[in-house]
């Protein structure tokens, strides 16, 4: 019986090395950053949902598509929370346009998705943050890890950066600090803009996270209670084969 | 129903008579409700109830998710997204069903272990044994399909290295690989044939289950001492068992909400922890992965497959090549499984009276937990090496360690009865209540 339970420990050890490892994907510097979302009780932070939001509008649109992420979503409660009113200003005043069944371009609804943008070569930004290890710090991480050396390969050129694998990323620094000025008077600075937008994209990724958790704490507590019951139950109804009269 | 001496079911007059005698059914739900079980189990016992938990959990979940996945190059990823952001509760039956296949497999390897400790396998429970190897088999064939629906990068390329091995069995390799996709490479024939098989195949695993459960119901469960219950009469029964339902049912209940909460915990707070971020890319036959790693549950087996190289003077000798070996290599390790009934020669079934033999078992769990770590780890450097002795362990364990120790080793005392067994671990008085005077009184060492 310890052994199976030694076994068992073991195993959850394993599955935390391998899984480790796979995370670890080579010997990059990530920033040592935190967000509000992160741990069982963390939340979106919506102020800094609508901050990302105009960073990804205003600089990250030019390369980085967004096609499962739908307009209407942008005023998830648990999200961004525009109203439906500020949703149709955003989609109006982007610009954004959609082909109708005749093939004309007419204006997008907010039932209507974020367009693809393959032009750049620059990966979809809707599952960023969940298709990298860490991904909210990788981002960020990224953003702020430029060391200023350049390189040419073949015509192209590579910028240094410290958590890129391979050191050399093809984006050229999208930040500096004062690319936008935000609607609601932060003032913008490079950390303060590449967290705003690590943190829109850990929402795009995954706009159910705080329902989720908020689910997974009534689940457990729930589980918890019923855990606590038995364990009684199931000892009152052993106790007439483990102490007979 | 079983060859264990049991109250015979007798239905009340009226309906349950005139049904009785067309279908017993009363008498097979009653059979199953007051089951002889040991009463001396230990919680190693209660992962055959998780399994079933779990394979219902994945159909059910399954099946739903089913009404909104697409099969197709694009439709495929997008679907699934569309389940996690668009379906009312798709993230979580998604997240469920996905860690579902993870806890699916921590349970039954915690069961595998389980027989192989206490000698589940030994006579007259071969064919229990078999049946549960081949369940184990179609699980890993399921959870393999599955996860390539998804259609994301580890999806693609874990289905690419998967099926191409098959491309390394001599003369219709070629053939049989262009025969499992469906054209000349992976692509959506491959994926809409593997939704079609992970549509059936829970049900073959739920099929076998039955008759899993049926070997098991004829012969009974093994218990912690090894020692067989009395089956030479009711009264003997009751003295080493007790009714299924209520004892052996609570017991489970209470072992399956422990279990849960750990399934919870990872669904919830942190639902791709055990899975590979590069799935959430969409599949590209242009790009491939840095690593391509499977998931966690066939890490022990892929490094199997890779511990066969073409350097090893193993293979210097064989008339076919390391690619195949591995293959042949990887599907032996999970077929000998199989053989262990014959391969044991022991008289002996549980573990805690072997002590030789006890410390070989702890050799093979770590072995198996190595496996699964250098599974994960890049062929190079020192990870070969490591993965090839543990690989010859694996097949040591089975092949000399199990017989010839069985042979050499001096059994401790047994318990005679589980009654003795039971009420010893209790404090219970020989004699006391409904206990056997006899009883507590060991038998002798050989
Ligand atoms: C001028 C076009 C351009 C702009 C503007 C741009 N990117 Fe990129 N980005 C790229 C390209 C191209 C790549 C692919 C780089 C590579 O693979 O080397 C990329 C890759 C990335 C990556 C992926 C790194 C990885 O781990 O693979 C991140 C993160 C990223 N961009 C974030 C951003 C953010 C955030 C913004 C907006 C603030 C932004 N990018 C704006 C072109 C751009
Ligand atoms: C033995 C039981 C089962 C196991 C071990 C299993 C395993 C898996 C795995 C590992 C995945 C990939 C999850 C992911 O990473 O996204 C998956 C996906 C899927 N499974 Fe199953 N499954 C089982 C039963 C079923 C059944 C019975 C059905 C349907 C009736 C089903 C339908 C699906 C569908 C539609 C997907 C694709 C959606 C998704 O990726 O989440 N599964 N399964």
């Amino acid at each position: 019986m310890k052994m199976i339970k030694a076994a068992l420990a073991s195993l959850a050890l394993a599955c935390a090395m391998t899984t480790g490892a796979f995370a670890a994907g080579g010997d990059v510097e990530h920033a040592d950053v935190e967000f509000s979302f992160e741990g069982p009780f963390g939340v979106y932070d919506r102020a800094a949902l609508q901050r990302g939001l105009q960073i990804y509008q205003g600089v990250c649109a030019g390369c980085h598509g967004m096609k499962f992420v739908a307009f209407r979503t942008l005023a998830d409660k648990n999200g961004p929370g525009l109203s439906e009113d500020q949703v149709k200003a955003f989609i109006a005043e982007a610009g954004y346009e959609v082909e109708d069944e005749s093939g004309e371009l007419i204006p997008a609804k907010t039932y209507d998705y974020f367009p693809a943008n393959k032009g750049a070569g620059a990966p979809d930004m809707s599952l960023l943050a969940k298709a990298r290890a860490d991904g909210a710090v990788h981002i960020y991480s990224i953003l702020t890890g430029y060391t200023g050396e350049e390189k040419e390969v073949a015509g192209t050129t590579l910028y240094e950066n410290k958590a890129y694998p391979g050191g050399w990323i093809n984006m050229a620094p999208p930040l500096w600090g004062d690319d936008v000025e935000y609607s609601d008077g932060t003032e913008p600075t490079l950390e303060r803009e590449a967290r705003d937008i690590s943190q829109f994209l850990m929402w795009a990724a995954e706009p159910t996270m705080i329902e989720r958790k908020q689910a997974g704490i009534r689940n457990i507590v729930f589980l918890l209670i019923f855990a606590v019951m038995l364990f009684f139950v199931n000892r009152r109804i052993w106790a007439n084969v483990k102490h007979p009269e | 129903m079983g060859n264990i001496p049991q109250e015979h079911y007798e239905p009340k007059p009226g309906a349950a008579s005139w049904v009785e005698e067309r279908l017993p059914i009363g008498g097979l739900i009653s059979h199953l409700q007051n089951f002889p079980t040991p009463k001396n189990l230990n919680y190693a016992y209660v992962f055959g109830g998780i399994l079933v938990l779990f394979l219902v959990i994945q159909i059910v979940t399954g099946i739903v998710l089913s009404m909104h996945y697409q099969v197709g190059d694009e439709a495929s990823f997008r679907s699934v997204e569309h389940i996690m952001r668009d379906v009312n509760g798709g993230w979580l039956l998604r997240y469920a069903h996905a860690n579902g296949a993870s806890f699916f497999f921590i349970a039954v390897y915690a069961h595998i272990f389980r027989g192989l400790y206490y000698g589940s396998y030994k006579a007259p429970r071969e064919l229990l044994w078999i049946i549960g190897v081949l369940i184990y088999v179609v699980m890993m064939a399921t959870a393999f399909m599955g996860y390539v629906l998804p259609w994301g990068q580890m999806s693609f390329w874990g289905a690419k290295v998967i099926t191409s091995l098959f491309g390394a069995i001599p003369l219709v390799g070629d053939s049989l690989t262009t025969w499992l996709w469906g054209g000349p490479a992976v692509g959506e024939a491959t994926l809409n044939r593997m939704f079609s098989l992970h549509y059936l195949l829970p049900f073959v695993i739920a099929g076998l289950t039955v008759l899993h459960i049926w070997a098991l119901h004829h012969v009974g469960n093994t218990n912690p001492t090894g020692v067989e219950i009395r089956k030479d009469s009711i009264e003997n029964v009751k003295k080493d068992t007790v009714p299924f339902t209520p004892y052996i049912a609570i017991k489970d209940l209470y072992a399956i909400v422990i279990f849960l909460i750990l399934f919870v915990a990872f669904t919830f707070f942190a639902p791709n922890y055990l899975g590979h971020p590069d799935n959430y890319v969409e599949a590209n036959p242009l790009v491939t992965p840095a690593h391509i790693v499977p998931e966690w549950y066939f890490l022990p087996f892929y490094a199997i497959l890779r511990a066969i190289t073409d350097d090893l003077w193993i293979m210097m000798i064989m008339p076919f090549d390391a690619k195949l070996g591995g293959v042949l290599a990887m599907f032996g390790a999970i077929a000998v499984l199989a053989f262990i009934p014959w391969l044991d020669t022991s008289r002996v079934r549980s573990t805690t009276y072997r002590p030789i033999y006890r410390w070989w078992f702890i050799l093979l769990v770590i072995d198996f937990f190595v496996l699964m770590w250098v599974g994960a780890k890049p062929a190079e450097g020192i990870y070969p090496i490591i993965a090839l002795i543990g690989t010859a362990y694996w097949f040591i364990h089975f092949l000399v360690v199990l017989p010839v120790v069985g042979l050499i080793e001096k059994p401790l005392a047994r318990p005679e009865t589980v009654e003795a067994a039971f009420n010893a671990k209790h404090g219970i008085e020989p004699g006391s209540g409904k206990t056997d005077a006899e009883a507590a009184a060991l038998q002798p060492a050989e």
